[in-house]
């Protein structure tokens, strides 16, 4: 037995600690992260309307959100007694454990130590993609257990969304894959290594990464990360105007939480997506002396912040889409273009070979 | 002895969650349970190293599919005891069909013998696992090459489908105010708005509003 163990151990057992011990660090990285990125979300949203934001917990109101997640913590949860209780509860779990999944294959770095990622697999892509497709159960499982008319609309709406918008996604996705040929996350950034910026003489430069080569499936991919990720303009899931909160009215303390975080994490990850997918990842934009010398990993951090930055400034100034223009844009307007582009990227990397 | 464990953890997940999809009583859980039992076959086909099929399994079934499932089963108003009743009525030709499946299967089954070959005779060369070639380039050079027309035969089919689906299903309306954004875009000062002098001690009746979108 003791034999046994000892071979498990050698075989996978430490393998299995160090890998947890990973995940872990990504975790408490991320999640500190992304309660000050929620801080940051709220004060640009203020400084586009002339007000402070939130400036009372902390100096500058840093600590925000630690006060809110105490504050929702301690709350007494309340489940509605018409409810599914059990779906009900499943749904911010479900909604929360996948937009952490997601963060299991995307890569931070590259350097000497290797690559810094959780799992190297070779799908990459498409797990990212079947992960980012998965969002949507948590919204209308919550929907449909709060047995209210509300949630009920917003969970009705969630579906036809996200999986309209998932379909451009997966097209312009498609595009970027042609350009590198590999579906490996951590390929995807070293392939933008060169590109058109080196036929025109500025090597390792940021015009070299895709989104000079595709720069309409760089507006495209933005544009769809907003609606899948539920964020205005784009957030008839929840129109606070028309269905109150929508899939989540029934909700309070920790599962609200969880839904909220679970909402935040996968914003993170939608813009670290569009961060390797077009914005070079961790690659400096230009390869010359104080720049090339930066970590890869704080060029990776800055990018990230950058496009969340992007999210933030649309949601403070953008008005709620209606719904029927929301289907318009995204099966009208998105799925042609998406399309076209995915013939025209293969009919020049087929014929005129210079963006490989 | 890690990919066993995770074998008997998936299968018997996969098929407690098969057999709980036509137990339960609800059919929103029944489909919950449907989407586990995705998860366990995708977490199988991992287990094969065929990690390309188990990212389609979940992208294809669990993220449109049984989205498409859980939107119309929802919407449903299901009386429980209807159902029922109509389980008594239907059970003899219910009972009749699944003899007929197990009287097959067991005919299958003594015609082959239960132990199924681990020994496969692949159509096509299998890459050896060290040579680099990874399970979608491999699914792909032959799809692309051997089987080409049986795979552009497969898409035209899905497009009929597609097609059928849509001329089924479209109906052009009378009367419906469609938003034309290029006419809202394109109106102006010169086309939005008019100078009407009013006499003083009279009245104007305007005329009839101009909007593009009601020519239709």
């Amino acid at each position: 037995m003791l034999d046994t163990l000892q071979t498990f151990m050698n075989d996978y057992g430490w393998n299995l600690l160090v890998l947890i011990g990973f995940s872990l660090l990504l975790l408490v990285v991320l999640l500190v992260i992304i309660a000050f990125l929620l801080l940051m979300d709220r004060k640009v949203w203020a400084a586009v309307q002339m007000r402070r934001g939130p400036n009372v917990v902390g100096p500058f109101g840093l600590l925000q959100s630690f006060a809110d997640l105490l504050k929702f913590v301690l709350k007494e949860p309340i489940i509605p007694s018409g409810s599914d209780k059990v779906v009900f509860l499943l749904a911010p779990l479900a909604t929360a454990t996948c937009a952490l999944a997601s963060w299991a294959v995307i890569p931070v770095n590259e350097n000497s130590w290797g690559r810094w990622v959780i799992s190297d697999m070779n799908v990459g892509i498409l797990y990212l993609l079947a992960i980012s497709s998965l969002g949507v159960y948590g919204i209308i499982m919550g929907g449909w257990a709060s047995n209210s008319k509300y949630p009920f609309m917003g969970a009705l709406r969630s579906a036809a969304q996200m999986v309209s918008y998932e379909v451009s996604i997966g097209f312009v996705i498609i595009c970027v894959l042609l350009c590198v040929g590999s579906l490996n996350v951590t390929d995807v950034v070293n392939s933008q290594k060169t590109g058109i910026g080196t036929h025109i003489g500025l090597t390792n430069s940021l015009f070299d990464w895709n989104w000079f080569a595709l720069f309409p499936m760089f507006v495209v991919f933005f544009i769809s990360a907003l609606a899948e990720t539920n964020r205005p303009p784009f957030d008839l899931v929840e129109a606070e105007s028309e269905l109150v909160a929508g899939f989540m009215v029934e909700y309070s303390s920790t599962p609200y939480l969880l839904y909220m975080l679970g909402e935040y994490v996968s914003i993170t990850a939608m813009c670290a997506m569009t961060t390797i997918l077009f914005l070079g990842g961790w690659l400096p934009p230009l390869d010359i002396w104080p720049l090339n010398a930066v970590p890869g990993i704080f060029w990776f951090l800055i990018k990230v912040v950058f496009v969340f930055f992007m999210f933030a400034m649309v949601k403070a100034m953008v008005p709620r889409y209606r719904y029927d223009q929301l289907m318009r844009l995204g099966w009208k307007v998105f799925l042609p273009l998406s399309l076209v582009m995915v013939v025209i990227t293969a009919a020049v990397l087929q014929f005129g070979g210079f963006l490989s | 002895m890690a990919s066993a464990l995770f074998f008997y953890l998936f299968s018997v997940l996969a098929v407690a969650s098969g057999a709980s999809v036509i137990l339960t009583k609800n059919p929103v859980h029944a489909v919950l349970f449907l989407i586990l039992a995705f998860f366990n076959a995708a977490g199988l086909f991992v287990l094969l190293n065929a990690e390309f099929l188990a990212m389609l399994l979940v992208i294809v079934y669990v993220g449109a599919v049984s989205v498409l499932f859980l939107f119309v089963v929802m919407m449903l108003d299901v009386d429980f005891a209807e159902l029922k009743a109509g389980f008594i009525k239907n059970a003899k030709i219910g009972a009749l069909i699944g003899g007929l499946v197990l009287v097959e299967l067991l005919a299958l089954v003594g015609y082959k013998g239960l132990a199924v070959s681990p020994v496969m005779s692949p159509s096509s060369p299998v890459p050896a696992a060290d040579s680099g070639i990874t399970n979608t380039r491999a699914l792909g050079e032959i799809l692309y090459t051997k089987y080409v027309y049986y795979f552009e035969g497969a898409g035209l089919i899905l497009l009929v489908a597609m097609i059928g689906a849509i001329v089924l299903t479209l109906k052009h309306r009378k009367g419906v105010k469609r938003q034309s954004i290029s006419a809202q875009v394109a109106r102006g000062p010169a086309t939005g708005l008019e100078v009407v002098k009013v006499p003083s001690g009279g009245s104007v009746i305007p005329p009839p509003a101009k909007h593009p979108e009601a020519a239709e």
